[in-house]
């Protein structure tokens, strides 16, 4: 079972399980991951899993869609290169170890 | 005296958000989430989508895992309806009763109770195969017969309608869908947007009814055969799904004689007519989040989420009042629709875009302020009023009608009026 590891704003490291398939925002929402809301049940509607992507795992987990670059512009506070929305990322066995960190608002 | 703490009566979306938001808020008293379903909180909306369509676990759409509860000290009861309650006095303190006979006591109270379908009324709409979409044991049985099934009816052409609609064609099932009013999702979109959804979907080979009033159900052996309407049609059907409103549930409500009024009144903090008791999501109406006028009732996940963090602050004691810019979202085949804001009450809407192409917005205004976006897969327009709402600004009308303009660089702070 692939791991992700979540970075939260105060540095801690929040190591979950995934299971292969689901988004990582639904493998933080459901872990009760502090920072990450994901309030539209991963529709790509709410902006609201805003996540950075470590720069290990950029190629891995590839670029962001039309609908998704479209909500990263409007819908968050800080874009950078490393911006994802975390519904948006499926988790593979090849992401086993996946790290992302949390922004400091959604 | 052994402190009871606080009892959240609707273990789903916004039961969930409170018992969640007052532990954030650093409550530290015991909390009892009591849900009359099997399952623990799980997600709604996928179950007329993604899940009814196969392949989802229920796990994955739980909205938080068990152990996640235990760690917090969420106390979740499942399985358990409560039958009837009494608050000591005015409250907030009281005392609740399952169906089983089970007595409760809590010190605060909150009412997530939700909505039921509303029932179709027709000689024939109890047999078999007629079915409802509400919880996961719905949709597992609709998911179940659907396999079977070759031609299906929808009755009514609403949101839940038209997704169960979509999934079913997508199954290639013969699908229609019958609609009593002269048009689809009329309580909540403009006629362009659905006569929009009424030519996607017949483009799609669904044959969409309007105006249809069902008289009567046919079975053969206890199971439904078809489906006629008042103007003779008569419709094959093995399957029927009714998709024509909620119920919200009041009845705990009215036992406290808290006030009601299609739903659980409360102000802009959640809290009922009884300051001490809170309510949230679909069982209530509120005034509205934007103008805090009137009363509306908002069955959307963003509203049951939004109404639980104000009830969780009331709860603490904190004043945190709804105000969240309302959005929602529907997904029928490719076709993602957003909503922002309320269109309620609008006198004027700009339409922008592609409706043949299947990718446009429509913007609605009230006394030339920009009030609510639909946007069919045009997610930057439905982001950029969603912004716009959010802080207060608006996007002119005569503007926001050219689509070669993208509509984040149309948001101007909203003129002052006279």
């Amino acid at each position: 079972m692939p791991k992700v590891v979540f970075i939260s704003l105060d540095g801690a490291a929040h190591v979950v399980d995934a299971q292969v398939g689901e988004s990582v925002m639904a493998v933080a929402v459901r872990n009760g991951i502090p920072g990450i809301i994901g309030e539209c049940g991963g529709n790509c509607s709410c902006a609201t899993c805003h996540v950075y992507v470590d720069e290990e795992h950029a190629a891995g987990v590839g670029t962001a869609g039309d609908m998704e670059d479209d909500l990263l512009d409007l819908g968050v506070a800080d874009r950078r290169d490393n911006s994802r929305l975390s519904c948006q990322i499926r988790v593979t066995d090849e992401l086993d170890g996946l790290t992302v960190r949390v922004p400091e608002e959604q | 005296m052994t402190e009871c703490g606080t009892l959240i009566i609707g273990a789903s979306q916004a039961g969930l958000q409170i018992a969640v938001s007052l532990r954030e808020a650093g409550d530290t008293a015991p909390i009892t989430l009591v849900g009359e379903e099997a399952h623990a909180p799980y997600q709604r909306p996928p179950l007329s989508k993604a899940y009814l369509l196969g392949g989802t676990d229920l796990e994955k759409l739980w909205l938080r895992t068990p152990e996640f509860l235990a760690q917090r000290d969420i106390s979740l009861v499942t399985g358990e309806r409560i039958e009837s309650l009494a608050l000591d006095g005015a409250g907030p303190s009281g005392t609740a009763y399952t169906v089983g006979g089970r007595r409760l006591g809590f010190d605060r109270l909150a009412l997530t109770v939700g909505a039921r379908p509303r029932r179709l009324e027709a000689p024939g709409a109890d047999l078999d195969g007629v079915t409802y979409l509400r919880t996961a044991d719905d949709a597992a049985l609709l998911r179940d017969l659907q396999s079977g099934a070759e031609s299906v009816v929808v009755i009514g052409g609403g949101f839940i309608g038209l997704e169960a609609a979509a999934v079913a064609r997508a199954q290639g099932k013969r699908v229609t869908v019958v609609e009593a009013a002269d048009r689809l999702i009329g309580r909540a979109v403009a006629p362009v947007v659905s006569e929009f959804y009424r030519a996607a979907h017949a483009r799609r080979g669904v044959e969409i009814r309007t105006d249809a009033r069902v008289t009567w159900l046919a079975g053969h052996n206890g199971h439904v055969q078809a489906v006629e309407l008042s103007d003779g049609t008569w419709i094959p059907a093995d399957l029927v799904i009714v998709g024509i409103g909620v119920v919200p549930r009041t009845k705990l409500a009215r036992q406290l004689g808290l006030e009601c009024d299609g739903g659980i009144v409360v102000d802009r903090c959640a809290r009922t007519s009884n300051r001490h008791v809170v309510a949230a999501g679909d069982c209530t109406v509120q005034p509205h989040p934007l103008t805090g006028a009137g009363r509306v009732r908002i069955e959307s996940v963003q509203n049951a989420v939004s109404q639980a963090k104000a009830a969780a602050a009331s709860l603490a004691g904190l004043r945190e009042p709804n105000d969240a810019v309302p959005w929602f979202w529907s997904d029928q085949y490719e076709l993602k629709l957003q909503i922002a804001g309320l269109s309620i009450g609008h006198d004027h809407h700009v339409v922008r875009g592609d409706l043949g192409g299947e990718s446009f917005s429509v913007l609605y205004y009230r006394q030339d302020r920009l009030i609510a976006v639909d946007a069919v897969n045009a997610p930057g327009d439905y982001m950029a009023v969603r912004k716009a709402l959010t802080q207060g600004a608006t996007i002119a009308a005569a503007a926001a009608a050219d689509p070669s303009v993208p509509l984040r660089e149309l948001i101007v702070p909203q003129a002052v009026s006279a």
